[in-house]
């Protein structure tokens, strides 16, 4: 199982593409690691910087509805991957972009639209997340001691791609 | 409780259900282009398990960069032939054969009534129009489907969306989705296939329908899907003949697919598309849309006429109408890209292709092209293009454009206007 939570970026929009997460221009890497240094290139939000010092410890995104719309490049995920970002938290996501996730191992959790909000609050600070995988638990801090937590739900068959390590895996010994 | 068409294909296909809610089914075809399958097939090598479930149910091709551009795509396209090549797969489509998947595919037949299909590309829904239940999926998914010719889904609800009254003079297939976007949302069909029913959808050829099913995965549906009926037999008719004695048994055949008239919906749109008019997205979303007679101050440097959702012979023709004898205003680009081979060669043969080249389009080979801004027709930042494809995402022709989607005969008219316009005007 790929090890899930640490520091966390706010990504405060909805509808976020995956042309977004990683342009198509990248999409002639055949090696991920390669999509390391492009993560989220094109994504234009105030006061994010996809170059920034900041991106380069996130280990969870938290953003709005929908995240992951658009082409259906598991690129996306393998660019968040490479960069050991193994878990994203939003209030919904696209179809393709969720199973993508899982498909590799790392998780799409949705949220209720309150709790995000609350969460929300948190990002004037820095803000980590601990992952109780096991209790389906979220726990998200501040430095300065603000705190939320909340539990979180998976399908049968999205807590086995995690725990099998992915669809491939699990697929090949089943059938 | 009667089924709906992809209730009744995830009741024929189903192979497993390992979980409750989690079907895996069976695949019909499974279709491969190379951009996404290259990496797939490096992880099955990676694995040891270079193998393919049915050669002959595997589709691919290479069609976003075409001819290749750089070393990288070269390497890309090297990779998917080799692969095709190794395993014997018969319909794989190269330079001097190939054309845009979602419009090559049906084109040879592959896709029937009924069938599963997969691909590594959202813009499979396009295939939904043959009443298939065609998905969209990532890297993973399809290298599950190369080896084991299986796909996992939660089984998925249905929207209907009936469209009915006449369509109104220079109001097109495009105009219909796009209206149908905006009213749905760029995630109002998440996890959600659309069935398109009433007597617009009847009356629609199959290119029309290919244009309604493609952009339902802009409402971020899984699936668009009509009713096979005698148009898709007729478009089938060369393919299909050995399988059946005549068009009524194949109809028949047809039918026990269709949604039975107790089937459940979670939820039913109605339109009424007589009060329907050119439109055109702006910003950056598929549901932001506007009425083209509101946008004439948008002007325009590029005009791209293609792609899988209007690359076909009959869109080509619908621009072709509004430019003849005309030219680009001065300053605008114009580039077409016919989806295929076939599209080419008729165009050629029927006078198309000299109206696009009177009118100073550049015409170039059967390509994604501009569409995903990969290798050409890119734009430069503040450039804005009129474009028949399907994403107005940021940076999708080139980082910091701005992409208008339009139908082909609106963007026929921004050709001669150097900016949007309504394309009643012009016929
Ligand atoms: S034409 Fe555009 S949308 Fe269609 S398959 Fe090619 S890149 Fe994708």
């Amino acid at each position: 199982m790929k090890p899930f939570g640490g520091a966390v970026v706010f990504l405060d929009r909805n509808d976020i593409n995956t042309d977004e997460i990683i342009p198509a221009k990248y999409l002639t890497e055949v090696k991920k690691e390669n999509l390391k240094n492009y993560l989220l290139e094109d994504l234009q939000i105030d006061g994010f910087d996809p170059k920034g010092e900041k991106l380069a410890r996130v280990k969870v995104v938290v953003t709005r509805a929908n995240f992951g719309c658009g082409s259906s490049r598991e690129h996306a995920p393998w660019a968040l991957e490479v960069n050991d970002i193994t878990l994203v938290i939003a209030e919904s996501f696209a179809r393709i972009f969720r199973q993508n996730m899982f498909n590799c191992g790392m998780m799409a959790v949705e949220l209720p639209a309150a709790t995000i909000e609350k969460i929300f609050k948190l990002a004037d600070g820095d803000v980590t997340c601990d992952v109780d995988f096991a209790g389906r638990k979220l726990v998200f801090k501040t430095s300065d001691g603000r705190s939320e937590s909340t539990g979180f739900t998976t399908t049968e068959f999205d807590s086995a791609l995690v725990e099998s390590g992915g669809w491939v895996e699990f697929a090949d010994a089943r059938y | 409780m009667g089924k709906t068409i992809v209730e009744k294909i995830f009741a024929a296909h189903r192979r497993d259900e390992p979980f409750p809610g989690t079907q895996v089914l069976n695949l019909d075809v499974v279709m491969c282009h190379e951009i996404t399958t290259p990496v797939a097939i490096a992880d099955l090598e990676w694995r040891d398990k270079d193998r393919v479930f049915d050669s002959t149910k595997i589709k691919a091709v290479i069609d976003h960069v075409t001819p290749s551009k750089d070393t990288k795509t070269a390497v890309q396209a090297k990779i998917l032939r080799d692969w095709a090549r190794r395993h014997q797969i018969r319909d794989f489509f190269d330079i001097g054969e190939n054309g845009v998947c979602h419009a090559i595919f049906p084109e040879k037949g592959f896709i029937r009534p009924g069938y599963t299909v997969i691909m590594g590309d959202s813009h499979t829904c396009t295939h939904g129009a043959f009443g298939a239940f065609a998905a969209g999926v990532g890297t993973t998914d399809l290298e599950v489907g190369i080896l084991k010719g299986v796909c996992a889904f939660r089984e998925p609800k249905t929207i209907r969306v009936n469209l009915n009254g006449t369509m109104p003079f220079g109001v097109y297939a495009k105009d219909v989705i796009l209206s149908v976007i905006r009213e749905l949302t760029v995630n109002g069909a998440t996890d959600c296939v659309l069935e398109f029913r009433g007597e617009v959808v009847d009356n629609f050829d199959m290119d029309e329908r290919m244009t309604l099913c493609n952009m339902a995965i802009e409402a971020g549906a899984t699936c668009g899907i009509c009713l096979p009926d005698e148009k898709t037999a007729d478009y089938l008719r060369d393919f299909i003949k050995d399988d059946y004695d005549s068009k009524a048994q194949a109809l028949t055949n047809f039918k026990k697919w269709w949604s039975d008239d107790d089937a459940v919906y979670v939820k039913t749109l109605n339109f009424d598309v007589s009060k329907f008019v050119p439109v055109a997205t702006v910003e950056y979303k598929p549901d932001q849309v506007k009425p083209l007679s509101e946008l004439t101050k948008v002007r325009v440097d590029q005009v791209y006429i293609g792609s899988c959702t209007n690359g076909r012979l009959s869109d080509l023709h619908a621009a072709a109408r509004i430019l003849k004898g005309k030219k680009l205003a001065t300053g605008v680009r114009g580039i077409v890209s016919p989806a295929t081979p076939k599209i080419f060669d008729e165009a050629m043969r029927d006078g198309t292709m000299a109206v696009f080249r009177q009118a100073g389009f550049r015409v170039t080979n059967p390509t994604c092209g501009a569409c995903l801004g990969m290798s050409n027709g890119v734009l430069a930042p503040g450039e804005v293009c009129a474009s028949t494809t399907n994403r107005n995402f940021t940076g999708r022709m080139g980082a910091g454009g701005m992409v208008h989607l339009m139908s082909p005969a609106a963007a026929a008219a921004a050709a001669i206007c150097g900016h949007l316009a309504d394309p009643r005007e012009f016929m």
